[in-house]
């Protein structure tokens, strides 16, 4: 089965310029609903009033992080089963662990190319 | 305490006599009492490990006298005054001024990637190819800004433990001369680097300055 292109796609980043990459860098798959936040409260608030087929977040964000916004997002009964990216410069095992451990779908590591990002989108999406 | 000679007696009662004949006003019986309540506090002789141990504090001092003056050398004050907040805000600049050219490249991207949309072929297969390393390439202005990030934070910390000799050394440290700047060459005089936007002059401004000169 296709990927949707019609499902609504909230990218998280507090960087206008990664914000604008994102958007732009999965080509191939060219989703037609994409909403943007720059930081976690923000996109916590898009999430519990839209319906969002997939997330894909940065981590380091303030007042949230994209960690908080994925335990936020895993302990709301309604949300709970959206997939989660996070795309960080973190690269440390004990950051990948935690994100794990809170219920990441899938961990990309800036700088990344569209390759990456294509592929992790279909995998999450049960595509690849 | 040990006994005074019979050589040294003479030489006090002298020394003494000097005193009152300089000072008539003064009352022998005082000068003794003060003598007395002196040499009262002196419970027995120095012994080599006081010695060693007077020394060591004279040393400390020493030690902390000239700290104070490397200190001053320094112009500690400068360093939060002027030096950090300069390089705080020349970074900041630097994150600001990536970020407007990053948006730039990207606008044109994406408007490279509109043209693409109306090529067909082997066209707009590379159009398109170029377009995404372009967008690629551009994550580098988040990764520079997170670590410029870091920079910043490294310096406040350096800030506050200078605040905190400061605090340490007192507001004495300012009192001290401080060395004389190294002096600069003419051209190094002139050597100001990009100026931060705020105090920078636009092209406008210096038109006007050059006109002023016709």
């Amino acid at each position: 089965m296709p990927i949707d292109k019609s499902m609504n796609v909230l990218i998280v980043d507090d960087y206008k310029t990664m914000l604008r990459i994102i958007r732009n860098l999965p080509k191939q798959i060219e989703f037609n609903n994409v909403e943007e936040a720059s930081d976690g409260a923000e996109a916590l608030a898009k999430l519990r009033g839209g319906n969002f087929g997939l997330v894909i977040s940065d981590w380091n964000m303030a007042p949230m992080t994209g960690l908080q916004l994925l335990q936020e997002v895993r302990a709301d009964n309604r949300l709970k089963q959206t997939p989660f990216i996070m795309i960080t410069a973190e690269s440390k095992t004990e950051n990948v662990v935690a994100a794990k451990q809170a219920g990441v779908s899938n961990y990309i590591v800036k700088p990344f190319n569209a390759e990456t990002l294509k592929e992790k989108i279909e995998k999450v999406l049960g595509h690849a | 305490m040990p006994k005074p000679s019979r050589e040294n007696e003479f030489l006090l009662a002298h020394r003494l006599a000097e005193i009152r004949a300089n000072r008539p006003n003064v009352e022998p019986h005082i000068v003794s009492e003060v003598i007395r309540a002196v040499l009262t506090t002196m419970s027995e002789d120095l012994t080599i490990h006081d010695t060693a141990l007077l020394l060591e504090v004279e040393e400390l001092g020493r030690t902390i006298a000239n700290a104070k003056i490397e200190i001053a050398a320094l112009k500690v004050d400068d360093i939060n005054g002027s030096h950090i907040p300069f390089a705080t805000d020349e970074l900041d600049a630097i994150v600001s001024h990536t970020a407007a050219a990053t948006n730039a490249i990207l606008e044109s991207c994406e408007t490279l990637d509109n043209v693409a949309a109306t090529a067909t072929g082997a066209m707009a297969a590379n159009l398109q190819n170029a377009t995404t390393r372009i967008y690629e390439a551009c994550s580098f202005q988040d990764i520079t800004g997170q670590r410029i990030t870091k920079i910043v934070a490294t310096l406040k910390t350096i800030e506050d433990k200078v605040a905190r000799i400061i605090a340490t050394f007192g507001p004495k440290v300012a009192d001290i001369p401080t060395a004389p700047k190294p002096e600069l060459t003419p051209g190094e005089e002139l050597l100001n680097g990009p100026q931060l936007p705020r105090e920078a002059m636009d092209q406008s401004d210096i038109d006007k300055l050059m006109a002023s000169f016709d």
